[in-house]
């Protein structure tokens, strides 16, 4: 391991790996990424494995829009070949109710703004892309064919092999245990392995982004929260696109590999980081996606795991450097769309690290919530 | 037959040859290679491929057996139909 570096990461997840190739790419030398067990074993790899653009906020869908630009084109994009199982069937999103139409109306202006093609459907249209839908209670629905599916592990993989082609040193099984810090300036990162001597530190630790905020003193407004989900045995293809509703809280996709993911929001969840798994859960998810797609009643649920949603005050990432500590980078408070952001979040961040125009004109700064400016998301599960 | 076609993980269709490359890659948990290749991860979850992964990792790397075992188990512990799910609630 490398004794000195431009900049240490915190976190070998998408953010993390995704950041250091464009860094990389953009020419800085020493990178050190630092994952205490192996790449996407936290939020990363524990996520829904969607990729979606219907946003509600401008610069949501400007970001995801990007992000799949990118994922489109990833192996130009990283100048190497690599298969993702990038599915581009779509998001189907359902509405229950006259208010939840108008808003998906409003989220639509502002994503046709930025050349999102999506659109509103009727209940009927809806069942046509989707034939095993029941929509006995389904108000309207919204679907962007271009949304989709990505493999978390595989896109984690291929920014990292990318990033170690233009010399970044990756540490998997290496925890960073403190942040070393001298009259208010960053002095390197102890690790259980050694220790880093750097002046520029970047959190994107995910679940643990609290407590890699502690490590150097700041109280950063973000906690964890478990979620939980299921994959079923593999069974042909029956639904093209990923179905989701934030009312009726659900969502249920197809992988290419014929498996079914799903997952929902839970309640009355105490922050932590619990990532074990429950019989109620199980449960709940039976009678949820039993009653929305019928068809999927024989199917085999073969395996239930939970991972990490850091959550920030308005469900809207934090990405910046810290102002009371010069050096210090964050990405954190992903607040469960982490892996459908990290291509751009990557693409910004680095600008951000390296002093360059952002490509994007967006707010994510921590400042944000001290200035009132709160991110009005209307869109999260 | 060549011994890098044997099938190691029979609902994936996983080969020993496979696993051998993935471990040389520098991929020597079960955990990782189960991600990468998806052994472990069809309707038996592993029961199967994963002490046969480790005997692998153990040959190759020289790393304790019971080391490479130490895998986290998820729950449910056989394949289990939506349908039977729902029909075992109580009646209200």
């Amino acid at each position: 391991m490398k004794n000195k570096a431009d900049i240490v990461i915190i976190g070998g997840g998408i953010i993390g790996c995704a950041v250091a190739f464009n860094l990389a790419k953009k020419g800085m030398k020493d990178i050190v990424v630092l994952e205490k067990e192996f790449l996407a074993s936290g939020a990363t790899g524990r996520c829904g494995a969607g990729v979606r653009q219907q946003w509600g906020t401008r610069q949501n869908c400007l970001l995801a829009k990007e992000s799949m630009t990118i994922l489109e084109n990833i192996s130009d994009y990283l100048e190497e070949k690599v298969d993702i199982e990038l599915k581009q069937k779509g998001y189907l999103l359902l509405s229950f109710s006259e208010k939840e139409t108008k808003q998906f109306a409003k989220n639509l202006e502002v994503q046709h703004s930025l050349n999102i093609p999506s659109m509103a459907l009727t209940p009927h249209q809806a069942q046509e892309i989707v034939p095993i839908l029941n929509t006995e209670k389904i108000h309207s629905a919204a679907f962007c064919p271009t949304d989709g599916h990505a493999n978390p592990f595989l896109t984690t993989e291929a920014y990292a092999k990318a990033a170690k082609k233009r010399g970044v040193e990756i540490c998997t099984f290496t925890q960073a245990t403190a942040i070393k810090i001298e009259n208010g300036k960053i002095k390197g990162v102890q690790t259980d392995k050694g220790f880093i001597e750097t002046e520029r530190v970047l959190n994107a630790a995910g679940g643990w982004a609290y407590e890699i905020g502690e490590m150097a003193g700041l109280k950063l407004p973000v906690f964890s929260e478990r979620h939980e989900i299921l994959v079923t045995e593999k069974v042909p293809p029956m639904l093209d696109p990923m179905v989701m509703s934030f009312s009726f809280n659900i969502y249920c996709q197809q992988t290419p590999n014929g498996s079914f993911v799903m997952g929902h929001g839970p309640k009355n969840e105490k922050p932590g980081h619990n990532v074990n798994s429950t019989w109620q859960f199980l449960e709940a998810m039976a009678q949820k996606v039993t009653y929305l797609l019928p068809a999927i009643k024989k199917v085999r649920v073969v395996r239930q795991w939970a991972g990490s949603y850091n959550i920030s005050p308005d469900r809207q990432p934090i990405i910046c450097e810290s102002e009371q500590l010069p050096g210090y980078y964050m990405a954190v408070g992903f607040s469960g769309h982490g892996f459908m952001l990290g291509p751009s979040i990557g693409v910004y961040l680095s600008e951000l690290i390296t002093g360059e125009t952002p490509s994007y004109d967006v707010t994510l700064d921590l400042g944000r919530f001290a200035r009132n400016e709160i991110i009005a998301e209307p869109s999260v599960v | 037959m060549r011994e890098d076609d044997i099938i190691i993980c029979r609902c994936e269709d996983v080969t020993l040859g496979t696993i051998r490359e993935l471990i040389r890659q520098g991929y020597t948990t079960l955990e990782e290679i189960k991600r990468i290749a998806r052994c472990g991860m069809g309707p038996c979850q592993g029961k199967t491929c994963t002490p046969l992964i480790a005997r692998e990792i153990a040959a190759i790397t020289g790393k304790d057996i019971h080391e490479i075992m130490k895998q986290n188990h998820r729950p449910p512990f056989g394949g289990i139909t939506f349908e039977e799910i729902v029909s075992g609630r109580d009646e209200e």
